[in-house]
């Protein structure tokens, strides 16, 4: 990655940000904190490694990505607007009557999403479901999935785990968004889920732990990742719940939160100057 | 008409799960068995307050549905009383088998509560929608499934659940809601409360959202002179069988309203009664076999019918019905 790459993708992370705000304000209430923790898995995967034709949302062929923490749709929405899957003028439907952008991910409604999710903890199963089929009818297609923190806690989470590690699923790339909380507060004292990445090993799985606001480390560690031929592969990005929005960034009450006029004027502005600054 | 509805002087509105949590501390506070047990919700159904009243007796499982209700279940065999509480659609979906098995197989105390039941999952969409719950739980052999309208008859029958040996179902609409009774009303588990005598039909409703759309109904009826009783069906199972017979002879037409698909909810298992005791006409108001979607609960209830207008609609096709079963029975008598 030179440095023209990452300018643009930092660039890219900064508007991807800004239209999810604008998508979550013009209703007034959403998942802010867990879309913004994974801006950066997202454009990394979507600007720069998967294979996909957004004129072709259901090309057998390509890659496929399955959001397990589906409610962080917001943010994934914003990236498949801005990479042609639908027009940017369908994010201000977000959650209302009719829509075709829900607050969870769903497969039936939105082009360019892979899988329906929103219960937690069903997401790396269907992955696991998909790697084997990709295998099964030699597509050449890789599967990534993106899982939470809190997912992690489901007992399903875990089952998944086993069974990639057991059918040798090389073609699956899993990130964990570990930002360290969940609704009811910080993961260390909800449910711990402290020495991660032992944990995925022992499991089976090749694990790496990285910043997960970092572009050049995340592109590295996927690289690595993707050179593991019969193994999954687990990258736990350490990141921060509502990133780069200066007042929620952080703020235990984030997950689901109002987001009033002014408070989003305030951010986009930021987010604006920010685009600009690396252009 | 005898509407027994709150004094003028007492809050319109109040949040169910403030209540939920208030009573619990209340209970827990007198009796020691009261535990309480959450899967990453205690922030939405209030109770983080009862964890720092009772730290000693909550316990977060995190996002871990199906290990809450069977350590419910543990907890229960060594003599506590728990009240473990998820969105309803994961309640009964995601531990089914853990509530079958653990909980009610076994003949333990768990009492499962499931949060913003149907519609009033507004904005998390179809996946957290349960138009099924209800159906999946009535199922379950000897189980209590309890579904109050307002925050009064919530504060009274919960520690009617939390006493009536076994294990139960609340399906509790935790959001803001507005007040029905008064503050001097009583409430049996088992028995549904006649909010409104009436003698052309019975509305019988379930839940925050229909029993207030049944009494708006209701009113509406009325001023075109129509009597619609109002029967609030606060326990869905096991059903008040007495007080279903009653209205259909009294009334002969039968209307039912829930925030739920009419497969397997309240109607059916008014049906059930219906059919077995005393066949009457009878249209059932409900989801049909659609799943749930994303939108303000005002849009939703519009979508899936679940309003005073749709109720008032029914109840004159209902009508039509009932004159013309009438009707038919003259005439049958008529050419013996
Ligand atoms: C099975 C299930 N249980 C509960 C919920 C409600 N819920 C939505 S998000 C969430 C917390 C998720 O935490 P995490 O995966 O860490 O998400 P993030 O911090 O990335 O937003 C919970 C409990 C759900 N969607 N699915
Ligand atoms: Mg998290």
């Amino acid at each position: 990655m030179n440095r023209d790459d990452l300018r643009k993708l930092r660039r890219k992370a900064a508007e991807i940000r800004r239209l999810t705000v604008e998508e979550i304000a013009h209703l007034g209430i959403g998942h802010v904190g867990g879309s913004m923790s994974i801006v950066e898995i997202l454009v990394l995967l979507y600007y720069r490694h998967l294979k996909i034709d957004p004129a072709r949302p259901k090309l057998e062929t390509r890659d496929k990505f399955v959001m397990s923490k589906g409610h962080a749709g917001p943010a994934l929405y914003a990236v498949l607007a801005d990479r042609g899957f639908f027009p940017r003028a369908l994010l201000q439907t977000l959650n209302q009557g009719g829509t075709n952008l829900p607050s969870h991910c769903d497969m039936n409604r939105t082009p360019g999403i892979d899988m329906t999710t929103g219960s937690l903890g069903q997401g790396l199963s269907a992955a696991v479901g998909i790697a084997l089929g990709h295998r099964l009818k030699r597509l050449p297609g890789r599967v990534f999935a993106l899982i939470g923190d809190g997912d992690t806690n489901e007992g399903q989470t875990w089952e998944a785990a086993m069974s990639a590690a057991m059918f040798g699923l090389g073609n699956l790339v899993a990130f964990t968004d570990y930002n360290k909380m969940q609704i009811d507060g910080p993961i260390e004292e909800i449910m711990k889920t402290d020495r991660l990445l032992d944990r995925w090993t022992s499991f089976g799985w090749h694990t790496q732990q990285v910043p997960g606001h970092d572009f050049v480390l995340l592109d590295e560690a996927l690289q690595r990742a993707l050179g593991e031929q019969h193994r999954p592969s687990m990258i736990i990005a350490d990141t921060i719940k509502g990133k780069d929005l200066p007042g929620i960034e952080g703020d235990y009450n984030n997950h689901n939160m109002p987001l009033g006029e002014e408070q989003a004027e305030m951010l986009i502005a930021l987010l604006k100057k920010k685009e600009e600054a690396l252009t | 008409m005898n509407w027994s509805i709150r004094q003028p002087d007492e809050p319109d509105s109040e949040e169910m799960r403030t209540v939920y949590a208030e009573q619990l501390n209340a209970m827990a506070n007198e009796d020691e068995r009261i535990v309480v047990l959450d899967a990453d919700l205690m922030k939405a159904h209030g109770t983080l307050a009862f964890k720092k009243a009772h730290p000693e007796r909550a316990f977060d499982l995190g996002v871990a549905e199906a290990n809450m209700v069977g350590v419910s279940a543990g907890l229960s065999t060594v003599g506590f009383i728990p009240f473990p509480a998820t969105f309803s659609c994961f309640a009964a979906r995601r531990a089914f088998d853990q509530f079958f098995i653990s909980a009610n197989y076994a003949r333990q105390n768990v009492k499962l509560t499931g949060s913003d039941p149907g519609v009033s999952a507004a904005f998390n969409g179809g996946t957290h929608m349960s138009f099924e719950d209800v159906g999946l739980m009535r199922t379950i052999p000897g189980i209590v499934i309890c579904e109050p309208s307002d925050p009064h008859s919530l504060r009274r029958l919960l520690p009617q659940i939390a006493y009536r040996q076994g294990s139960s179902y609340l399906r509790l609409h935790r959001k803001p809601t507005q007040v029905i009774y008064h503050q001097s009303e009583e409430f049996e588990l088992g028995r549904g409360k006649v909010i409104a005598d009436g003698e052309d039909l019975a509305i019988i409703a379930v839940g925050a959202i229909m029993v207030a759309e049944a009494i708006e109904a209701a009113r509406r009826l009325l001023n075109e002179a129509v009597s619609a009783a109002v029967i609030d069906m606060h326990t869905i199972k096991p059903i008040d069988e007495a007080l279903v017979i009653e209205y259909a002879g009294r009334t002969g037409a039968i209307l039912t309203a829930e925030n739920h698909q009419v497969r397997n909810g309240l109607g059916s298992a008014v049906a059930e009664v219906i059919t077995d005791h005393h066949p009457v006409p009878m249209i059932r108001v409900g989801v049909q076999d659609e799943f749930g979607e994303v939108g303000t609960q005002e849009y939703l209830q519009q979508r899936y019918g679940l309003t005073a207008d749709n109720l008032v609609v029914q109840a004159h096709r209902l009508l039509e019905r009932k004159n013309a079963h009438a009707t038919r029975k003259i005439h049958a008598r008529s050419t013996v």
